[in-house]
């Protein structure tokens, strides 16, 4: 039987703002340990959080960029999940009214140009580091600096077909970010993060097949090839008539394999609200088309 | 009049002795600590004392004061400060043992405006653990007593401040009021409680228990001294995002005031079911006396009222469970000795280190909050807390004021409700509509039933405060309560 490919990528980019997003700390890769930390982004009792509103006019930009509607009206939420780099326990994101929503992004394969719609980018917070022990000392240590860092998520629609059609989204992504500057992009150090969603169904078939997500791809070499282990795998688990498990799963680079990290049931409910802490995000037209105007002249225009 | 009595006086009596030269600031924090040890054993208001902060503190004032320097009304005032607000290099444990070691690296901003006023931190006060309950009895570390009478709760959470100021042990204190929790325990101590407008205070340093009805506010011994601390509480903060950017004026202006033709609202729900009869009669007789004074007092109906206390503890522990979920043993507070792996620390630290109606609440958020109840419940509260806001918004466009009782009785004893949940939160029946408007109100001394106080809760349109103000200072100038005292 003949199978299609569905992928939509999840990318976060962590944006080269001069401070963090909620309070005053720099901003910057690879400082000494837990030096660019403060009450506010390492949690403490009674410590509040205020938007820099740098990090709203460049989530704007690549926005406009990625020729998405900019919502006048949006709201910052918490998704609340335990772990030891959220020292909140509650990472500030944006769930039902993101800033920016239905973009596209335009790619060339074949000589052919093919849209890849964009449904969403919101802002939200990076989490801090864990630095573990190694196997004789049995701990590990948080490094807070990271913490409050502030990232633009860019969702895609279920639009790609391939791995390499992944490959060159992301790469045109990228380019398109970095000409901003507004993020440094770098996937080695994290500054630009990619998950993806995949799934395959018989050609011709409407409904989407149970897709799974895949994590810890570190270079654009590394998406395309595990999206192409995951499709393969897909393909042979259906073609002798199994069934494929909702799950989210890590690509092992060393290895060349997607490996389970957990299933859908065993998925966190993030018990979004929003976040009482900080106002709804209202922006004028005016300022937007500022924004705009300023813009360089990008690679479609 | 000794100098070791002056604990006894109000703050703008002390004020004006400080002021005139007559006595030093040491003077009056030598008084008021000799007060305490006296009686704190009895009362058990306090967690804390910062005393070699607090003489340092008086030192430099009285320093000040000799150079000639003109200080504000505050300078060389003691107070006391609720410790769930964050007092830089004093341990601020929020009554739980999560926090019994905690001390925070930085000051909340109230704290920090009162210091630069001149006030004097004399120690951090007992609560219900985290802010959640109307007894203090749900703090883990003490127990405070009525300074009406020991046998008897001084209501909650903010008991110790109330006691404090009750007890003359500090000549005004803060709380924080989330549903009634200055006012609440203002009334059951016979003491002056306010909660601000939402916004009106930062809430920055305030360990957030339900971060969009906290607001922190003033314990006094009269409403002369309560308009005084309300000036320097008040204030934007760019470090609360919620914080509103409004000048809000001299709350002194506000006093002796005549109050002819000031219109006041009786809601009749705020004084039907479970409405003490003689805590009713006292506070109908309180607006009689408004009534002579020249006020016009009608009859109104606030039936979105009802559903006040769903709707707070719905909302309040959503955002409670998100606010208390930082406490995971990780950076700082508690963390369990045994355990084998991450969630087993989680699981292990917490429970703990929070108490039982601590878990109560973070449990109720974190199932109202859940996928698949999150309309039915915590979004529907939010739909029904529009609707009590609106009602309010309406009633204050005919009048200025509206008046109920502060607490539908009287102080209750210790241990009579810590079994039955529902007429604990009952306690806060009149208060909590309150918060979830987001509007001020005042909890006033206006009689006494049984030996025990009874408070009257004037209300006012956000931002209103000045006529809570005005028509507070016009009872209290035509009575006395304000100025009875207990036997200790």
């Amino acid at each position: 039987m003949n199978y299609e490919t569905i992928i939509g990528l999840e990318i976060h980019a962590e944006l080269s703002t001069k401070t963090k997003a909620f309070c005053s700390c720099k901003n910057e890769f690879g400082g000494e340990v837990n030096t660019n930390c403060c009450p506010v982004c390492m949690g403490y009792p009674g410590a509040l959080p205020v938007l820099n509103k740098k990090v709203v006019e460049y989530a704007v930009k690549a926005g406009l960029a990625l020729n998405c509607q900019i919502s006048l009206y949006s709201k910052t939420d918490r998704k609340n999940y335990f772990y030891p780099d959220l020292p909140k326990a509650y990472q500030i994101s944006q769930y039902d009214k993101p800033l920016c929503k239905n973009g596209r992004i335009k790619i060339e394969l074949d000589g052919q140009e093919k849209n890849i719609g964009i449904t969403r980018i919101h802002i939200e917070e990076d989490a801090g580091k864990l630095i573990h022990g190694t196997e004789s000392e049995d701990y590990s240590l948080v490094d807070f600096n990271r913490g409050g860092v502030p990232l633009i998520e860019i969702v895609s629609e279920p639009d790609i077909r391939s791995p390499l059609e992944a490959r060159l989204y992301l790469e045109k992504l990228k380019g398109i970010l970095e000409y901003l500057e507004i993020s440094d992009c770098k996937m080695q150090e994290g500054s630009l993060r990619c998950d993806a969603n995949i799934s395959i169904r018989p050609v011709g078939q409407k409904e989407f097949g149970v897709k799974t997500e895949i994590k810890n791809m570190n270079s654009m070499k590394a998406l395309q090839r595990a999206l192409e282990y995951e499709e393969e795998r897909h393909k042979k688990i259906l073609s002798e008539g199994g069934t494929i498990a909702h799950e989210t799963r890590r690509w092992d680079e060393s290895k060349g394999i997607t490996v389970s990290m957990r299933t859908k049931e065993q998925a966190h409910d993030y018990r979004y609200f929003p976040e009482p802490d900080l106002v709804p995000i209202i922006l004028e037209e005016a300022w937007i088309e500022d924004i705009r105007k300023a813009l360089p002249e990008l690679p479609d225009d | 009049m000794k100098a070791l009595d002056l604990y006894s006086l109000t703050l703008h009596e002390i004020r004006d002795k400080i002021r005139s030269g007559e006595i030093c600031s040491k003077e009056v924090l030598d008084s008021v600590y000799n007060r305490i040890e006296n009686l704190d054993d009895k009362i058990g208001a306090y967690l804390t004392l910062a005393k070699d902060k607090a003489y340092e503190a008086a030192e430099s004032v009285d320093k000040r004061i000799a150079e000639g320097e003109k200080l504000g009304d505050l300078a060389g005032i003691p107070m006391a400060i609720k410790d769930n607000i964050s007092t830089n290099g004093i341990r601020t444990t929020c009554a739980s043992k999560m926090l019994e070691n905690y001390v925070p690296p930085f000051d909340a901003h109230v704290c920090e405006k009162l210091k630069a006023a001149g006030a004097i931190l004399i120690g951090k006060t007992n609560l219900d653990e985290f802010a959640m309950g109307s007894s203090t009895e749900n703090s883990a570390l003490k127990t405070t007593r009525n300074p009406w009478d020991l046998e008897r709760v001084p209501g909650g959470s903010s008991g110790g401040s109330a006691a404090a100021v009750a007890a003359d042990e500090a000549f005004f204190s803060l709380g924080s009021d989330t549903g009634g929790s200055i006012r609440q325990p203002a009334s059951l101590c016979g003491v002056v409680g306010f909660k601000p407008t939402y916004g009106a205070v930062s809430r920055y340093g305030l360990v957030a228990y339900g971060s969009s009805f906290d607001q922190i506010g003033p314990f006094t011994k009269d409403v002369e001294d309560c308009a005084i601390v309300l000036n320097h509480l008040y204030g934007h903060d760019e470090r609360d995002s919620t914080s509103l950017a409004v000048e809000h004026g001299d709350f002194t202006e506000a006093l002796n005031k005549d109050i002819k033709g000031m219109k006041i609202g009786l809601p009749k729900e705020y004084f039907e079911e479970g409405i003490d009869p003689d805590v009713k009669k006292i506070v109908l007789d309180g607006v009689k006396i408004l009534e002579g004074l020249g006020a016009h007092v009608e009859e109104i109906s606030l039936p979105y009222s009802k559903y006040a206390l769903p709707v707070y503890y719905i909302a309040a522990s959503a955002e409670a469970s998100s606010n208390l979920a930082r406490f995971d043993g990780v950076r700082y507070g508690y963390r369990a000795k045994e355990y084998d792996s991450l969630e087993e620390m989680y699981i292990n630290s917490r429970s703990e280190g929070f108490g039982d109606e601590v878990k109560l609440r973070i449990m109720l958020g974190t199932y109202t909050l859940s996928s698949g109840y999150y309309d039915a419940y915590y979004n529907k509260a939010l739909k029904v807390r529009r609707l009590i806001k609106q009602e309010f918004e309406k009633a204050f466009e005919k009048y200025d004021i509206i008046i109920s009782p502060t607490s539908p009785t009287t102080a209750f004893k210790i241990g009579e409700r810590t079994d039955d949940q529902l007429a604990m939160y009952m306690s806060d029946i009149c208060t909590v509509p309150v918060n979830i408007a987001g509007i001020p109100a005042i909890s006033l001394p206006c009689g006494f039933s049984k030996g025990l106080p009874v408070g009257m809760q004037i209300m006012s349109k956000a931002l209103g405060e000045a006529s809570i103000i005005k028509a507070a200072h016009a009872f209290e100038r035509n009575t006395d309560f304000s100025k009875k005292k207990p036997t200790l």
